[in-house]
């Protein structure tokens, strides 16, 4: 379940309308903050991910 | 009463050397313990054995110039009192003896800060790219570890650890796990898991670390007075990154054992198949799957965690009333509650449901199977030390993850030892009389102060050796000899 879906499904089990409406507010807010975490990490990201996932071998560990 | 939990980590970190697919990983290993620019000194650990540096010999391939395989050095002391070795393949950091698992976490974050300036410098001298991974998987069949150890009382059964304890360990893995895109070891298929070591663990008890690795590891070392104490060298647990993680981790461990020794555990709450359970566990992002009981009945992880947690609270009250475990209940009682209700809220100090909300959103927005290599590369990367590439530290950068320690804490404590262990008179040692030091193990040095024999310090007694029974000491010795001098005095 998306965070969006969780917040909706959360959303119809309260009663308040206030809470509501800071509960949505608060997860809007976390998804842009995970969609700049993406754009940021998209930078960041090692080039050539097959190649890199390949070559990653970890023998002779306890 | 229960003895002191003094504790510490060991950590293998995985290596990559970029542009040579077929870079020898001893090799490079060694290369990145020989790079670290930090106090230490290079000594032989462990006066007592032949020469264990010769696990380095014979890896001819590409030595970057830089390491004789004969006079390779690949065992040091740092100046926090920690040991940083090659492991085989793995450059490994063992932490200086902790106080307290608030101490501990710190130490244990000091050695990602102390394998990042290793491999900046490896990558310097080497022109290529050294690259270290603080995790526990290839993703390819292949682990290794990040170990945990507390100090027992040799008068505590170790058949009542063995028993206590694996229900424990297995059930723990819900907020100790990092992580892990797929599954390995012919398990079954998942598209996300828990951990990263849980699809290894085949057996109950055993004295195994590397095949058929046992929940239960038997290792018999005490690294301290034999007749007095027992280590217990946890295998099961993950590599963590997150700091409330690490301390929920070697909080709730320290704290079972406390507890084991003084007979406040209740229930052993015994598991049917234990091994089955483990992996199971790890496979359940539902946090739901019951695991049966031996005496009859089931109960899912989270259900047993809450039962611990409710003993161990009441345990804290009566025996240990002290901040560090206070602090630690309260973490522990949130964790809890959070994994029942909303664990993505978690995303902020567990590994795994960082990764799992991070990774979650890459199957969102650019619409990937969970077996894309991009999530698999995304996984990998999480662990890279590097401040700049480790998304885990791209993370703590924006804020998204709470952390226990500020940058300079950490900082500080590579190059200062724990105050409250014998680590402290280690550390200081290493930073004060580095040319007398020729060897080291955890519970000895031994200095070259001229004359005829070399002079053994033997430090038996985990909480001796502390600031506040040989600071001033340390303080007034002008050399090696005047300190030996001294201690003899």
């Amino acid at each position: 379940m998306s965070d969006r879906e969780r917040s909706k499904s959360r959303d119809e089990s309260k009663d308040k309308p206030e809470e509501t409406a800071e509960v949505t507010a608060e997860s809007d807010t976390d998804l842009e903050a995970l969609d700049d975490l993406l754009d940021e990490i998209d930078e960041v990201l090692e080039e050539n991910a097959e190649e890199f996932v390949k070559n990653y071998v970890q023998k002779g560990g306890q | 009463m229960a003895i002191h939990k003094v504790l510490g980590t060991e950590t293998e970190y995985g290596i990559v050397v970029r542009g040579d697919p077929g870079f020898n990983p001893a090799v490079a290993s060694s290369l990145v313990v020989n790079s670290y620019p930090g106090t230490r000194v290079k000594v032989q650990w462990s006066y007592e054995e032949e020469s264990p540096g010769r696990d380095a010999r014979g890896f001819g391939h590409d030595t970057y110039g830089l390491i004789d395989a004969e006079g390779a050095v690949v065992n040091s002391v740092l100046a926090n009192g920690a040991r940083l070795y090659v492991d085989h393949a793995h450059p490994e950091y063992s932490s200086p003896e902790s106080y307290d698992p608030l101490e501990a976490v710190l130490y244990d974050k000091a050695g990602e800060r102390v394998m990042h300036k290793a491999a900046v410098v490896a990558s310097e001298t080497s022109g290529r790219r050294v690259s270290l991974y603080k995790n526990n998987s290839d993703g390819k069949g292949n682990s290794y570890g990040a170990h945990e150890n507390y100090l027992l009382s040799r008068e505590t059964p170790f058949g009542d650890v063995i028993r206590y304890a694996i229900p424990f360990m297995v059930t723990r893995q819900i907020f100790t796990g990092a992580g892990k895109v797929g599954k390995e070891n012919d398990r079954p298929d998942v598209d996300f898991q828990i951990t990263q070591r849980a699809d290894f663990f085949e057996e109950q008890v055993g004295l195994e670390t590397t095949l058929k690795r046992p929940i239960i590891n038997t290792r018999d070392e005490p690294h301290g007075d034999p007749a007095q104490y027992r280590r217990l060298h946890v295998i099961i647990g993950d590599a963590n990154l997150s700091e409330v993680q690490m301390f929920l981790k070697l909080g709730t461990t320290a704290l079972m054992l406390a507890a084991l020794e003084d007979g406040a555990i209740p229930d052993p709450l015994d598991l049917s198949d234990p091994v089955e359970a483990c992996w199971q566990v790890s496979h359940d992002l539902s946090l739901r799957r019951p695991i049966q009981l031996d005496g009859g009945g089931s109960a899912t992880a989270l259900e047993l965690q809450a039962r611990y947690l409710e003993w161990f609270a009441k345990y804290v009250e009566k025996e240990l009333d002290e901040p560090v475990w206070n602090q630690l209940i309260e973490e522990w009682e949130r964790t809890l509650s959070l994994l029942e209700t909303e664990p993505m809220q978690l995303a902020d100090t567990l590994d795994w449901v960082a990764k799992k909300r991070l990774f979650e959103g890459y199957v969102a927005r650019d619409g990937l199977e969970w077996s894309n290599t991009k999530l698999r590369a995304l996984d990998l990367q999480y662990h890279d030390v590097d401040p700049e590439k480790g998304l885990y530290n791209r993370l703590v950068a924006r804020g998204a993850m709470r952390t226990l320690y500020t940058d300079q804490q950490v900082e500080d404590a590579v190059s200062t030892p724990p105050q409250r262990t014998r680590a402290y008179f280690r550390g200081r040692c290493v930073s004060e009389f580095a040319g007398s030091l020729v060897a080291a193990n955890w519970d000895s040095l031994v200095f070259d102060v001229g004359g005829s024999h070399l002079k053994r310090v033997p430090m038996m007694e985990p909480l001796k050796g502390d600031a506040e029974r040989v600071g001033a000491l340390l303080d007034e010795a002008e050399d090696a000899a005047d300190l030996l001098r001294r201690l003899e005095g």
